[in-house]
């Protein structure tokens, strides 16, 4: 049976969310792999909650905010950007597989890009392999 | 054969136990002083910054709790190619005697006197700390805890904390002193030297004017007879925090000499199967086994170590408490094992005498307390006294001072065979025709107590049992008996 | 007068560290000792074995400390026997709560410790390949055992229930003091919390920024200690030297700042913190004025779990390492 990824992934509202409403409404097609998380901000996903992602068995996480001049709380994406940059370096140091986690920024007008990014993604996260914390190899 | 096992021993630092073997006869055959933990501070400080590491190392031991911050710490100045600022030595030097009087005051108090004060074969309820206050009087170990307190608190405003300090910095010191806390330095100091003076007459009355219990200090049923490292400095006398560190055979003839990287020459660890630890041994000699006398390449470290290492101490008062003790003792180097505790007694009047005159000096409130960085050498070997012995860090990092290799040779370490042998000549001559029960084993393990073990020190470094690849079987002697392999 | 309340401290797989923090309270403790009988306190303190332990009646211990951690199958067994025996325990110390400073040992795979430890340090020698084995018959006559050794470092949760966490390296004598008299006198929150001020590092240090009405700055340069001598009177954090005051406990009074070196976070993650390491790096972010700093930090410090989990690594959301 084919492997299929269990994908976390947090939209901030004002951006990639609207982004993923925009790719429905243009019935671009993407894999039904990810289960998308509403938040204010991007700056407002702790790594923590990354964590916690992985720790339950996800397979992977996507995190996908404004580009830099466009956050609505003016900074929130900086923060977010440096944040998850150390994030990316810790989960490496802890042999977490590279690509688990990805950081995207997404417009509320690119639909076809958030599609293309999650079927993107999909295949990588596919190729690691299930998440060890749920029994994988 | 009949194996009784005392687990945990107690009144120590840290994890171990002893199996005693008796034959038919009811006579002890063997016995065997097993280190049973392990920690893992050789691969782990891989990937940090050196000057991170002395802070992480200290949590080693928290009885030893500040000695291999200083060891790291001095490696750390090689390694960036730097010595540090005289005022920086001199708070290090103040820090490190202080920490050898609270040291050795736990030692003695709480591990090894009350073995002395309450009695070898009291009930075990009482052979501990609370059993000494009890037997001394309320206000004599008021008294001592809070004289004790004032080491801890020159650790504490020098250190940053009371338990594993955090104010070194590559050849320097983080911390400047001020002329009022300089004042208060003094202050402390001088209680020191009062718990030193105090604690020099209460051995005097509870051990050297018992005949009892001078049976037990000059007899040989705790005499382990070994080569001794030490550290001294350039007039031969006994130093802590930095000198040359000598070896002396067991009858006092120095035979080799070494400082900083030079150790390798001098020391390998044999690896036995039966314990966590590796037993060293000196290398000039080869691995005998775990036996004493003339030839053995064991040696042991320690105050009495230093004793016979050195010529004499660098205070006054201690100098005389020193001449007494040889005289004491017919020869030297002195081979008696109980007399570890009267050299630490000793110890603790020295540290606490150097403390005072460091305290004194006016140049300790100069603010120049970091050197400036040379390039990174790369390598690094730093070496102290231990309150427990020699002490080894040796550290490589890269051309940015991360740490890419550690070797700790810890103070412990080095006795782990003489211990074996003092157990093993203890168990031999109090058990007989069988008899065993709780003071007949407390006598076994005040074969160890004096040596000052500090196990998790010992244990630095993490195995694991689960795949036997090689097992040698040594006989009595040491000689290899037979090697079984499982592939 | 009441009866003494029974006492007891176990060294699981620590360094004996917080039991010394126990006797710098000095005249303290003998005043404690008024109102605390030691049943057991091994091995440093007392001569009571484990199986004498193991002979005491369930439940008759009042009042239990363990600090260290959980390596061996020995600490492991010998702490689900005090727990049986002990009405309260407490994780006491970053090694028992949070797994402590060893527990950076879980980033690496046994086999390279054993590798280093019986093999590769400089001055080993070791021709056959002898390793520590569990049961080991010597001369064919003498059988010794050791404990086994666990693959991975555990806190003392991970292997019994525990009513109390408290946090340092260890925790400082008097803070010790406070809560051995709040025990005393019968006044313990509620089961399972963390014996503590309830204050961050930053709100009791002397720094502080916030106390001298100044606004946060960000920070565009990062910096490991031996990178110039930080300003004593203004917050590490500020000066881009990477203290994790923000979200550790303060039962220790900023002790490290006093002598002008940045906080590690012995003391245990301030309360709502669910992993010490991610949320250190979520401060750090929110701080950091640029990329090039992050990137920079990220350079001097090359395995940053030995940072931000300095001590608290087997307490990570995903503390088993991923192959």
């Amino acid at each position: 049976m084919e492997f299929s990824p269990n994908i976390v992934g947090f939209a901030c509202q004002w951006c990639t969310y609207a982004g993923a409403d925009l790719a429905g409404n243009l019935r671009c097609k993407y894999p039904s792999t990810v289960k998308l998380i509403k938040v204010p901000c991007s700056g407002r996903v702790e790594p923590e909650y990354v964590m916690q992602a992985l720790a339950r068995g996800a397979d992977g996480v996507f995190v996908g905010g404004c580009h830099f001049g466009d956050c609505h709380y003016k900074t929130g994406n900086y923060k977010t950007s440096r944040r998850m940059m150390l994030l990316t370096k810790l989960l490496s140091d802890m042999g977490i597989a590279k690509d688990r986690f990805r950081l995207e920024w997404i417009s509320g007008a690119e639909g076809k890009k958030f599609a293309e990014t999650i079927t993107e993604y999909t295949e990588q996260v596919k190729k690691i392999g299930p998440n060890l914390f749920k029994g994988g190899k | 054969m009949k194996k009784i096992e005392i687990n945990p021993i107690t009144r120590l630092e840290g994890h171990g136990k002893i199996a005693i073997f008796l034959n038919d006869d009811g006579n002890v055959d063997e016995a065997f002083f097993q280190v049973v933990e392990l920690r893992g501070y050789e691969n782990f400080l891989q990937g940090m910054p050196i000057e991170e590491v002395p802070r992480t190392v200290s949590t080693i031991c928290g009885v030893c709790r500040g000695v291999h911050f200083t060891s790291a710490m001095k490696a750390s100045d090689q390694i960036y190619g730097v010595e540090p600022t005289p005022v920086a030595k001199k708070l290090r030097e103040l820090f490190f005697n202080a920490h050898y009087v609270e040291d050795h005051a736990v030692v003695l108090y709480a591990l090894g006197l009350p073995d002395f004060v309450v009695g070898p074969e009291a009930p075990a309820a009482e052979r501990n700390l609370v059993g000494l206050v009890k037997a001394v009087g309320a206000e004599i170990g008021r008294d001592v805890l809070t004289k004790r307190a004032s080491a801890v608190k020159i650790f504490e405003m020098l250190g940053g904390k009371p338990i594993h300090p955090v104010a070194a910095v590559p050849g320097g010191w983080s911390k400047k002193i001020t002329e009022a806390e300089r004042q208060q330095l003094i202050a402390w100091s001088k209680d020191l030297v009062e718990l030193g003076k105090l604690t020099i007459n209460v051995f005097d009355k509870i051990v050297l004017q018992n005949p009892k219990y001078m049976e037990l200090v000059t007899g040989d049923m705790y005499k382990v007879t070994t080569n001794y490292m030490g550290t001294v400095n350039e007039k031969g006398q006994i130093a802590y925090y930095d000198g040359i560190q000598k070896v002396v055979d067991p009858k006092g003839k120095e035979i080799a000499s070494f400082t900083g990287k030079e150790y390798l020459d001098v020391i390998s660890e044999r690896v036995v199967p039966w314990s966590y630890l590796k037993v060293p041994y000196l290398k000039q000699m080869g691995w005998k086994g775990i036996v004493e006398g003339a030839g053995t390449s064991l040696y042991s470290v320690g105050p009495l170590a230093r004793f016979n290492v050195g010529n004499g101490m660098d205070t006054p008062l201690a100098q005389e408490a020193y001449e007494q003790f040889m005289d004491t003792f017919a020869s030297r180097p002195v081979h008696y094992v109980q007399a570890y505790h009267w050299a630490r007694a000793i110890e603790l009047l020295n540290a606490a005498e150097k403390c005072f005159q460091l305290a004194q000096d006016p140049e300790l409130t100069d603010p120049n307390t970091r050197a400036e960085l040379g390039k990174v050498t790369g390598e690094g070997v730093g070496i102290t006294e231990a309150p427990r012995g020699t002490l080894i860090h040796h550290y490589k990092t890269d051309d940015k001072g991360i740490v890419t290799n550690a070797n700790l040779i810890v103070a412990t370490t080095h006795n782990k065979g003489p211990i074996n042998i003092a157990v093993r000549k203890a168990a031999k001559h109090f058990i007989k025709d069988g008899k065993v029960d709780d003071g007949i084993l407390n006598y076994i393990e005040m074969g160890f107590r004096p040596y000052d073990l500090c196990l998790a020190c010992a244990t630095h470094a993490v195995g694991q049992a689960q795949t036997p690849l090689s097992i040698d079987v040594f006989d009595s002697q040491g000689a290899l008996h037979k090697t079984l392999n499982n592939f | 007068m009441a009866d003494k309340i029974k006492f007891a401290f176990l060294l699981a797989g620590g360094c004996a560290g917080c039991e010394m923090a126990m006797v710098d309270m000095s005249e303290k403790l003998l005043s404690a000792l008024d109102h605390l009988e030691i049943v057991f306190w091994a091995p440093t303190v007392a001569d009571v074995k484990y199986k004498d332990l193991e002979a005491m009646e369930d439940g008759s211990i009042d009042l239990a400390f363990i600090d260290g951690m959980i390596r061996s199958s020995e600490h492991e067994h010998i702490t689900r026997i005090l727990r049986a025996k002990s009405k309260i325990l407490v994780a006491f110390g970053a090694c028992a709560a949070l797994g402590g400073i060893p527990g950076m040992a879980n980033q690496h795979t046994k086999k390279e410790i054993f590798n280093q430890s019986y093999f590769d340090t400089f001055s080993t020698d070791n021709p056959d390949k002898v390793v520590p084995q569990t049961t080991t018959r010597v001369d064919g006559k003498y059988e010794l055992t050791l404990p086994e050794f666990y693959e991975n470092v555990l806190r003392i949760q991970d292997v019994a229930e525990v009513d109390y966490f408290v946090g340092g390296c260890p925790p400082h004598h008097d803070f010790i003091a406070k809560a051995v008299e709040a025990i005393i006198a019968g006044n313990l929150p509620p089961k399972g919390s963390w014996l503590t001020s309830g204050k961050a590092v930053c709100d009791v240090c002397k720094r502080n920024p916030a106390n001298k009405d100044m606004a946060r700055t960000q920070v565009f340069e990062s910096k490991r200690i031996v990178d110039g001598e930080p300003d004593p009177d203004i917050c590490l954090l500020q000066q881009g030297y990477l203290c994790l005051g923000p979200i550790t406990q303060g039962d220790c009074g900023a002790s490290c700042l006093n002598v002008n070196m940045p906080c590690r976070g012995c003391g245990g993650p301030i309360p709502g913190v669910k992993d010490y390491g991610a949320r250190a790096i979520s401060a750090i972010g929110s701080i950091l004025g640029s990329e090039e700093a992050a990137v920079q930090l990220m350079e001097k410090f090359p395995d940053l779990t030995k940072l931000v989990y300095r001590y608290s690594l087997p307490s990570s959301l995903l503390a088993s390492k991923e192959k």
